[in-house]
């Protein structure tokens, strides 16, 4: 107690009474109290609710469920075939959306780094979808492959890629790619404005001092550009990564897992198993297996990271 | 050497117009199904720009239907959400930016984890939590959950605000007699009114565009929030297609506007949640 109330006044030897003492050093649990209380209550508690439901049988729309059945719920989903789907589907949707949304936005970046006449209201304009709800993005994006009211379908037709103007969700085989698209539409801003802050931290002289040793510039980008952006490159995509892989709300939106659960993501499953059929058990053990994934993927980065670190 | 810079320029530009037509490109049609007369839509379904235009889906949504009830309620969320997390973010930054306190690790520890794992996972308890206390189907329960949810990232941002305001300034006052709190309140947050700003504009974004709970917890038409009444009428009447992108529009408005406030922080703000979006 007393090393704390010392570091947070900054003297050396304490000689306030012990009343000021317990009152500074529980100030900074004072500010932040609210935030964690809330947190606690309203994420913390339901998520070890969550954990226990599914061991449970709980249905909203059985009154007398609620009974503990051990691990039922995973002996039926090792044998759903709708779920080995939805985590193939995962997969593919993640990396899809990751890969494009990346590059397209790299590229976006390294094109606003120029410095160009009129480059804030490009800016602004370019970076205006990430500011579009989700929910209107996915609307938005189903009515542009909608043949009737969308050109989409009929520009490809008109290149021949469709044999007529039809409408891609509901494909069985074409179905992911619609909410793939839109997420990229909807995502390149978020890598474009982390991946513009980061160019932009890089000096300038060096690409100066290169082109005066004769570097051109395909060879600046690869041994300037490259190594400086590699730590904000890593840390997103990471990041984007376990974030895109939840993100449900276009799928939602834009397919609802369809036609025949062939666009459905794990976590889309899960909300259609507690939102559509109400089975909270049942969705609360997808979703265990979900976060059991997820901690997996998390620790492979922390291995592999410390793994880089002792090689350099 | 003059003809390749000139190609290079061009080529830069294409690439630029390029990119914000891809970006503004599902917007204007948007824009322009929802002015486009009903008898129109069908005949002139792939042209660019009609060859009239009527404001008669606005109309429609604005005067028949429960569009603006579930604008006012959507505002209503949004913005309390902001006001609520803003305060409760302004002061765990605080603390997180000037005091170096044992539980500070845990506390970080806690809110990136909140950060990192699926929220679908809560539909079902806070369901479960929320129902007996009445607060399904209510706004009240809404601002609760997204209040909670957007409260880590807001501290993480709003401490990256206050790192930037050298500590001299409130010692400086707690010299002359003040406590810190008062230092805070009366040096600190003035200074850090941009930053709040843009919490504020952070946070009404997110809560302005999320579905899921208000999915899940919503069900009557009273306390539908946008994206409720919107996806519950695109079920229903899947075939006004003007109407529902009329609606669109209005739902785009306000988050058009918070786009313009903050956008000079969104470097700041996309750092900060870098798991958000």
């Amino acid at each position: 107690m007393d090393s704390l109330a010392a570091r947070s006044s900054g003297s050396r030897r304490d000689q306030r009474p012990l009343k000021q003492r317990l009152a500074d050093a529980s100030a900074p649990y004072l500010y932040s109290a609210p935030a964690l209380i809330l947190i606690v209550t309203v994420m913390l508690v339901p998520l070890v609710l969550g954990i226990s439901y599914a061991f449970r049988d709980i249905q909203l729309l059985k009154p007398f469920s609620g009974g503990f059945i051990g691990l039922d719920h995973f002996k039926t989903l090792s044998q759903d075939q709708n779920f080995y789907r939805a985590l193939r589907n995962t997969l593919w949707w993640t990396g899809w959306s990751v890969l494009l949304q990346f590059v397209f936005g790299l590229i976006l970046a390294l094109l606003l780094d120029k410095p160009f006449h009129g480059r804030a209201i490009v800016q602004a304009l370019v970076f205006l979808p990430w500011a579009v709800p989700s929910f209107l993005a996915g609307l938005n994006w189903s009515w542009l492959f909608n043949p009737v009211v969308g050109p989409l379908p009929h520009w490809f037709f008109a290149i021949g890629l469709m044999s007529e103007p039809s409408n891609i969700l509901s494909d069985p085989q074409l179905s992911m790619w619609g909410p793939i698209i839109a997420n990229v539409w909807w995502g390149i801003p978020f890598f474009a404005i982390t991946l513009l802050a980061a160019l932009q931290a890089i000096p300038r002289d060096l690409y100066e001092a290169a082109s005066i040793d004769g570097a051109g510039p395909v060879q600046r980008f690869v041994s300037i550009t490259l190594p400086f952006l590699a730590p904000t490159i890593a840390i997103t995509v990471l990041l984007r990564t376990v974030w895109i892989s939840n993100f449900a709300d276009l799928i939602i939106v834009m397919t609802n897992g369809g036609p025949a659960d062939r666009s459905q993501i794990v976590a889309s499953y899960i909300f259609t198993q507690a939102f559509k059929r109400l089975d909270f058990g049942y969705a609360s053990a997808i979703a265990l297996v979900l976060l059991v994934l997820l901690i997996t993927y998390s620790m492979l980065i922390v291995v592999l990271r410390q793994w880089l670190l002792s090689k350099d | 050497m003059t003809a390749k810079r000139v190609l290079s320029v061009l080529a830069h530009r294409l690439a630029i117009l390029a990119y914000v037509a891809f970006a503004l490109f599902p917007l204007y049609w948007l824009l322009k199904v929802s002015v486009t007369p009903n008898k129109l839509l069908y005949s002139e379904g792939i042209r660019m720009w009609p060859s009239q235009t009527s404001f008669e889906h606005f109309e429609f949504v604005l005067k028949h239907s429960d569009f603006p009830v579930f604008f006012k309620n959507s505002l209503i969320v949004s913005g309390s959400t902001a006001v609520i997390v803003t305060v409760l973010a302004s002061l765990a930054g605080y603390a997180m930016s000037r005091f170096n306190f044992r539980g500070k690790y845990w506390i970080v520890t806690l809110m990136l984890l909140t950060q990192m794992f699926p929220l679908v996972m809560l539909v079902a308890p806070i369901f479960k939590i929320l129902s007996p206390l009445g607060l399904t189907n209510s706004l009240t329960g809404l601002v609760i959950v997204y209040t909670a949810f957007n409260v880590p990232f807001a501290t993480f941002l709003m401490q990256s605000f206050f790192d930037g305001i050298p500590k001299d300034l409130e010692e400086a006052a707690m010299i002359d007699g003040a406590t810190q709190f008062v230092a805070f309140r009366q040096i600190i947050l003035p200074l850090t009114l941009p930053g709040i700003a843009a919490t504020l504009g952070f946070v009404f974004t997110a809560a302005w565009s999320e579905l899921l709970f208000s999915l899940m917890l919503i069900s009557g038409n009273d306390a539908a929030t946008f994206p409720v009444g919107l996806l519950s009428f695109v079920s229903k009447f899947s075939v006004d297609f003007g109407q529902m992108m009329a609606a669109g529009v209005l739902a785009l408005i306000p988050a058009c506007l918070f786009f313009l406030l903050i956008q000079r922080y969104l470097v700041q703000g996309l750092t900060a949640g870098a798991v958000k979006g």
